[in-house]
């Protein structure tokens, strides 16, 4: 059973802290601040859908030490990036590329509200216009409603 | 004995099912008064069924019956009362019983409240309403029966797993489920009316009521949710884009377009194809989300109740019942009348433009949950939608919702006069553009964005405001005058105005606990202190303590700002060793709407220095300030309670007035 599997590597695992562990800090708190903004974004591979930054897993760990070391060397965040998904792959970015093969997935929202947009326009295109009463219909109206008996 | 009782309660609720399917498509199609309520008989018939079969699984866990696979691979004689009652739906087999509970609780309901309805369009929603709980009690009963015996039975069970052991269990899956499934009779509602072939005003109408009450309760559900998370994991967040959030944010967003744009087909009787659309919609994403949860083709940090194999079954289910309805809509919707006409700037336009761009966030929540799966069938790429995705794609969405939002109520049906509209919210306006520019100015550190998000959100509520001062006619006749209309009001509208408050309050706490939280993280000895957002806190003591079923370590935290004292903090460390897990209670320090919420980690010895001296214990405490953060949860309990209140609106009994019968069969213009 999956879950107990998952509740063991939890407890296996809790020993290791999460992110905020002050013994890993980096000195410079700028640095520590940009450290931990990537962390957010690069994803704990062997975990459920949790970022390095909440992780307490050992391999989130060992990730938080690589992204600190390059950041204490003074690598970009776009440098520090590109190591990570050449080593493993577009999986471990939280955020998705804006490539060709995201196009349905950064385009599709957009779409929609194309879409609806273009629906509701033909919509208000088709009704029909506010009807132009000829003269003759306009004294039938004043007739009508002069004669009313209420 | 009564795990027996329970299975066999189980397959008669089955059958029951079964005969009330094929009892009311017959009364329909005989147009027999007689077989319809026999076919309403098997509705309730079936509903105490279940009911019976899921007290038998409760006694069962009550009395740690560990002869119940179920109970034994879920509970423990040493686990508190109210967990093993609630742990009867903590596992799959569980879950999915309360799961059926609820789909002939409501099938039951609709049998019994539905009575001004046609009587055939009537009799085909109880049909539709058993064909859905046939499907799932046959799942219950043939895949999934948490009352199956054990040969050998253990002496002690597994227990739950302890994140699962919390109050929250007690009441979550059952509001959360209550959402779900209300939609089905939402559902059933669109088959009958799309077999019948008219969707009128009435038929909007009845609707409303059951599409309130699931949304109501799915907003309650979502919410108990996100706060479980926040108080249980022990980050400090409180949503996470996770699959399994996602999966029920999905039919929320669906039915609360859905509420929007019945508006539109019971006022002005247009959209009655896409508010169909939107009724199938509501329950597809609720089965979507059932499917995602338990089959385990997505990880989430809430998983449970996880099986693959099983996981096949439910997306059969799936798109058969989804199927089917999809395809009856494509036949039978283009043929119903497209309604009233309106202008551009119109209630209608309006209501139109929030659906488009409801139906535009459930893409991004669909595709930012689906694509990897996707993608990975399609070129066998891995990649990850994280937050930063929905945050570029979601938000913005929404805060096009939420700007456009004050200004819908105040728009005239067909017609709308927008001079007229800005003139009733330049006030608004002005005081929530005054909201973002102080808090720009004066709140530190600056945040443009979290200032952007308090103009918004004091927008929605100034705007929710200005409503009822539109409403009452306040300022322009006298005082008394205003009072007696504000008394007068409808249930209805009090319902609309607290559900967009509700929003406006929880987009407040959001920005502002997004914008503004602060963190900190020290290894203390005793005595030891850290500091977050000026307050002090001091490490005082760490002693264990013994709970019902796990041994813990709880510390006391002196917190104090300049020297006052603010309260004591005591967050703990649970071990639970019927599972081998640990886990964190945090303590949370209630500042006005604001937490202060403490962690507290694992026990660690410093490492002595060369004089020998150190050695101490410390442990990793961690603080977190949540400005605001109540709102994030008060802000849906709001609109929970607008949705309440409108359903208690008297309309809500009332029928519409019936078409004359020489009109019969033509839509109302």
């Amino acid at each position: 059973m999956r879950l107990r599997t998952l509740a063991a590597m939890f407890a296996g695992v809790l020993c290791i802290a999460a992110a905020a562990d002050p013994a890993d800090r980096l000195a410079d708190p700028a640095q520590e601040a940009r450290a931990r903004a990537i962390f957010a974004d690069v994803r704990c591979l062997v975990c459920q859908n949790e970022s390095i930054d909440d992780s307490e897993a050992e391999l989130a760990g060992d990730l938080r030490k690589v992204v600190r070391e390059q950041v204490k060397a003074g690598r970009s965040d776009a440098e520090i990036k590109r190591f990570l998904t050449d080593r493993y792959g577009e999986f471990v970015l939280m955020t998705p590329a804006f490539s060709l093969g995201n196009l349905a997935l950064w385009g599709g929202p957009f779409l929609v509200v194309v879409l609806g947009a273009g629906l509701l326009l033909g919509r208000l295109r088709n009704r029909p216009g506010e009807v132009e009463l000829s003269a003759e219909d306009t004294e039938r109206v004043k007739r009508l409603s002069e004669s009313d008996p209420a | 004995m009564i795990a027996e009782l329970g299975s066999f309660a189980l397959i008669l609720a089955l059958a029951f099912a079964a005969a009330q399917t094929g009892l009311s498509a017959f009364a329909r199609a005989r147009r027999s008064s007689v077989l319809a309520a026999a076919g309403e008989g098997a509705a309730l018939a079936s509903f105490a069924g279940v009911a019976i079969a899921f007290a038998c699984l409760i006694h069962a866990f009550v009395t740690s019956d560990f002869s119940v696979a179920n109970v034994a691979q879920n509970s423990h004689t040493e686990k508190p009362m109210l967990y093993k009652v609630a742990g009867a739906w903590g596992s799959h087999e569980g879950s999915i019983l309360l799961w059926c509970f609820i789909l002939t609780g409501y099938g039951a309901a609709a049998a019994t409240l539905g009575r001004g309805l046609p009587q055939g369009l009537k009799a085909l929603m109880v049909s539709v309403q058993g064909a859905l709980g046939t499907v799932f009690l046959a799942y219950t009963v043939f895949a999934s029966n948490p009352l199956l015996r054990l040969a050998s039975p253990p002496v002690e069970g597994h227990s739950l797993n302890p994140l699962l052991q919390d109050p929250a269990l007690a009441i979550h899956p059952p509001f959360l489920y209550s959402g779900y499934v209300g939609m089905s009779v939402v559902f059933s509602l669109a088959v009958a009316a799309l077999i019948e072939g008219r969707v009128d005003a009435a038929w909007a109408r009845w609707v409303r009521p059951w599409a309130l009450a699931a949304w109501s309760f799915l907003t309650v559900g979502i919410t108990l949710g996100a706060f479980w998370a926040y108080y249980e994991l022990g980050w400090g967040g409180w949503w996470f884009w996770d699959p399994v959030e996602n999966a029920s944010f999905m039919p929320w967003l669906i039915a609360t377009a859905l509420l929007h744009s019945a508006i539109v087909t019971e006022k002005r009787g247009a959209l009655a194809g896409w508010t169909l659309f939107l009724a199938l919609g509501a329950f597809t994403f609720s089965m979507l989300g059932a499917f995602l949860v338990r089959s385990g083709v997505l990880t989430s940090v809430h998983a449970f109740a996880v099986d693959p194999k099983r996981g096949v079954l439910l997306l059969i289910i799936l798109g058969v019942t989804a199927g089917s309805a999809f395809s009856l809509f494509a036949w039978r919707a283009p043929k119903l009348s497209p309604g009233g006409v309106f202008a551009p700037i119109s209630r209608e336009s309006a209501l139109v433009l929030n659906n488009i761009l409801l139906a535009a966030a459930t893409a991004t929540v669909l595709l930012g949950t689906l694509y990897p799966l996707i993608r990975q069938a399609a070129t066998g790429e891995a990649i990850s939608v994280g937050p930063p995705y929905f945050n570029l794609t979601f938000a913005p969405l929404m805060a096009a919702l939420a700007i456009l939002l004050p200004a819908g109520p105040l728009l005239a049906w067909k017609r709308g006069d927008l001079r007229g509209v800005g003139q009733r919210l330049w006030v608004a306006a002005l005081a929530a553009f005054g909201c973002g520019l102080l808090t720009y100015a004066f709140v530190s550190p600056k945040k443009a964005l979290g200032a952007l998000g308090v103009t918004i959100g004091a927008w929605l509520v100034l705007g929710a405001v200005a409503e009822v001062i539109e409403r009452t006619r306040a300022f322009r006749v006298s005082p008394a005058d205003s009072w007696r209309r504000l008394t007068g009001l409808p249930r209805g509208a009090w319902g609309m105005t607290l559900a967009h408050l509700g929003l406006g309050v929880f987009v407040l706490g959001a920005c502002v606990e997004l914008g503004w939280k602060g963190e900190a993280a020290e290894a203390l000895p005793l005595g030891g202190s850290v500091n977050v957002a000026g307050y002090h806190l001091v490490l005082e003591t760490v002693g264990p303590v013994d709970g019902p079923n796990f041994d813990a370590e709880q510390a006391s935290i002196r917190i104090t700002r300049e020297g006052q004292p603010v309260c004591i903090a005591e967050p703990n460390r649970r071990f639970y060793p019927a599972g081998n897990q640990t886990v964190s209670g945090i303590a949370i320090c209630y500042r006005g709407a604001s937490h202060l919420y403490v962690v507290l980690g694992e026990r660690r010895e410093t490492t002595p220095d060369a004089q020998g001296r150190g050695g101490t214990p410390v442990w990793l405490v961690r603080a977190y300030w949540n400005p605001w953060a109540s709102l994030i949860f008060l802000g849906p309990v709001i609109m929970a309670l607008g949705g309440l209140t409108s359903l208690s609106d008297r309309r809500m009994r009332l029928g519409v007035a019936r078409p004359r019968k020489d009109r019969r069969g033509d839509q109302p213009a």
